[in-house]
């Protein structure tokens, strides 16, 4: 309870804070201002960042003067979040509100009717609560995930990979289940494993279970949000090849890094943006793909260039 | 399927598991006996840890990382003692500070000096001659890193100077009567503040297990609560350390098993496995809150004549 109340207080702070800044910038600019909560942090190689890198991008596509931002992470508890997106509402300082998770959802049903002139955003969902004012939008993360199967389902050796998830929920299960599919496809004989550790957080756990994917005899690991860090370094320490999703974690991987498949919201982002300055303030829900360029895979250096 | 699920790699990864656990439990234990209930166990595992990590980045030496996870652990134990024993707070409310502080900080340092999570190479294993050659248990006792050595052998170093030494002495009878302690010359403050510091030293190397050990990487919050089970398993061990050697491994088993069970592919919902370790937890502890070891001073400030 106490713990509750602190991290409340902060929140509060830290969003007047952020409020503040914003409102004059947005008022003496008039640039597209947006705000964001998400649940972990905005260098976490998944989620979060795959928000944020999208928002810098379209900053620097549009100009700092034509559009801003604001990024509260790592608030995963939606009490925290609800007092951050009710206070940007108020404010009437932002064009856009991202409740950035799923967890968000209740949250931005309930406050998008105190606040009809405000436009709302959530994922990874493609409900819109019938809403106005609320945008939807999600990934197709079963297609790179079908791909990363496919690919991984031709390197196997032992025929055992191991899968290491979150919770069985939104882009998480569709990438884990396109996975599976797409390592059925070019190997039947290839067994995928996969632990849900029922936590998006908890590093110790899923580098155990990446360990314990290792000791069963996986040669090939995959996994899904930000506790893969853990994973990739079990994965590297062995020379296991690594697939990932959300963001590009070429870098943290290096050699063992094959392929990752990237989300690019700039795509949604845009569009919703678009919509938004014509005057319509949501009742729309979007999808990632690999077609419109929401999806993207990206290979890490585990294979060269000719390979 | 029996024979799929209780493999030596099960065993291992339990005691890869209670490694962290145990030296921060252990320590914890120690401040414990004293009087003293540190909550910010979790924080000071969290500089620790990072501390560790980005002086092994910078240094390549993972002896140094390991002694400047000791030497911030025991910064922040002063500070936890001071709070706690010199201003006399409230000491679960000192406790969560120190505790949100450790998470703050261990934040903005990665945010300011990596700004991503990095991997290096942690302690290797090191193969116990002769004993690792062992069929089985060679495999799952003796053949681990430093670290997971270091945390076993705590345990009995812990019962011999809680049992059989004078300041083992010292500590428990500060725990469990300050008045009668300070009547017989001593130092309750002085006794409290080695044990807190000693206790923030073993939670600066339980964090440094993880991330130049066990992990080898560093996120923000890579403990997830690691921190609060330990707190959890000085009382499930009732307040002894082969108590909590006990309880650390149950807690480590269950968790190795859940995984072990969604790897070999038994029709168990994940929910149900993952819960296991804690259901296990409550059930212990509500016997445990039934013994009367118990250090009959914890949480209480120490007032001469008071």
């Amino acid at each position: 309870m106490i713990q509750k109340t602190v991290r409340y207080l902060i929140v509060v702070a830290v969003v007047a804070l952020f409020t503040g800044v914003f409102a004059i910038s947005a008022q003496e600019d008039e640039a597209f201002s947006v705000a964001v909560v998400a649940p972990s942090a905005t260098n976490d190689l998944a989620f979060s960042q795959s928000m944020y890198d999208a928002l810098v991008l379209l900053q620097e596509v549009y100009g700092e003067d034509a559009f801003q931002f604001t990024f509260l992470d790592g608030v995963f508890i939606v009490d925290d979040a609800a007092v951050a997106l009710r206070e940007w509402a108020a404010s009437g300082d932002y064009d856009l509100i991202i409740g950035h998770g799923s967890q968000y959802g209740s949250i931005i049903e309930e406050l998008a009717p105190e606040f009809p002139d405000v436009s709302f955003a959530w994922g990874t969902d493609e409900n819109t609560f019938g809403l106005d004012n609320v945008f939807a939008y999600t990934a197709a993360a079963e297609e790179g995930g079908y791909i990363n199967g496919a690919i991984a389902g031709l390197m196997t050796e032992s025929n055992v990979i191991g899968v290491v998830g979150p919770i069985e929920v939104g882009d998480a299960k569709l990438y884990v289940d396109g996975f599976v599919a797409g390592a059925a496809s070019t190997n039947p004989e290839a067994e995928v494993n996969v632990v849900y550790i029922q936590s998006f957080s908890d590093v110790p756990l899923a580098t155990e279970a990446a360990q314990t994917f290792l000791a069963n005899g996986a040669d090939i690991l995959t996994g899904t949000a930000q506790m893969v860090v853990g994973p990739i370094a079990v994965a590297t320490e062995n020379g296991i090849p690594w697939f990932g999703t959300q963001s590009s974690q070429a870098e943290l991987s290096g050699e063992i890094g094959v392929a990752f498949q990237v989300y690019h919201w700039e795509v949604v982002l845009d569009e919703i943006i678009g919509l938004i300055s014509e005057g319509t303030l949501g009742g729309e829900a979007f999808t990632l793909t690999l077609e419109n360029g929401g999806l993207a895979i990206e290979f890490g250096d585990y294979f060269t260039p000719d390979e | 399927m029996i024979g799929e699920i209780f493999t030596a790699s099960l065993f291992a990864s339990t005691i890869r598991l209670a490694t962290p656990y145990l030296f921060a439990s252990l320590g914890e234990t120690l401040a414990q006996r004293s009087g003293v209930l540190n909550l910010g166990l979790d924080g000071m595992m969290l500089v620790g840890a990072f501390t560790a990590f980005y002086t092994v980045l910078q240094t390549g030496s993972l002896i140094l990382g390991l002694l400047v996870a000791i030497i911030t652990g025991a910064v922040m134990g002063l500070a936890m003692a001071f709070i706690s024993v010199t201003l006399k707070a409230e000491q679960g409310i000192s406790g969560i500070g120190v505790y949100l502080f450790g998470l703050g900080i261990s934040e903005l340092l990665f945010n300011k000096f990596l700004s991503t999570p990095r991997t290096v190479s942690g302690f290797p294993q090191v193969p116990l001659p002769i004993l690792s050659d062992i069929p089985v248990i060679g495999n799952v006792l003796f053949n681990h890193n430093l670290l997971v050595y270091g945390a076993f052998l705590l345990v009995p170093a812990m019962w011999y100077v809680l049992n059989r030494t004078n300041f083992g002495l010292m500590v428990r009878a500060v725990g469990q009567t300050p008045e009668a302690a300070d009547a017989m010359g001593v130092s309750v403050a002085r006794i409290r503040y080695t044990t807190v510091i000693i206790g923030g030293i073993f939670a600066g190397i339980a964090g440094a297990s993880l991330s130049i050990a066990l992990i080898n990487t560093f996120q923000q919050n890579l403990t997830s609560g690691l921190g609060f089970i330990a707190v959890a398993l000085v009382y499930f061990g009732g307040w002894r350390p082969t108590g909590v050697l006990f309880g650390s491994l149950l807690f480590s088993f269950v968790n190795a098993l859940q995984l072990q069970i969604s790897v070999v592919g038994l029709d168990i919902p994940s929910e149900f496995a993952v819960m296991s370790p804690y259901v296990i937890t409550l059930i212990a502890l509500i016997f445990a809150s039934k013994r009367q070891d118990k250090p009959d001073a914890l949480t209480k400030p120490f007032e001469r004549g008071g």
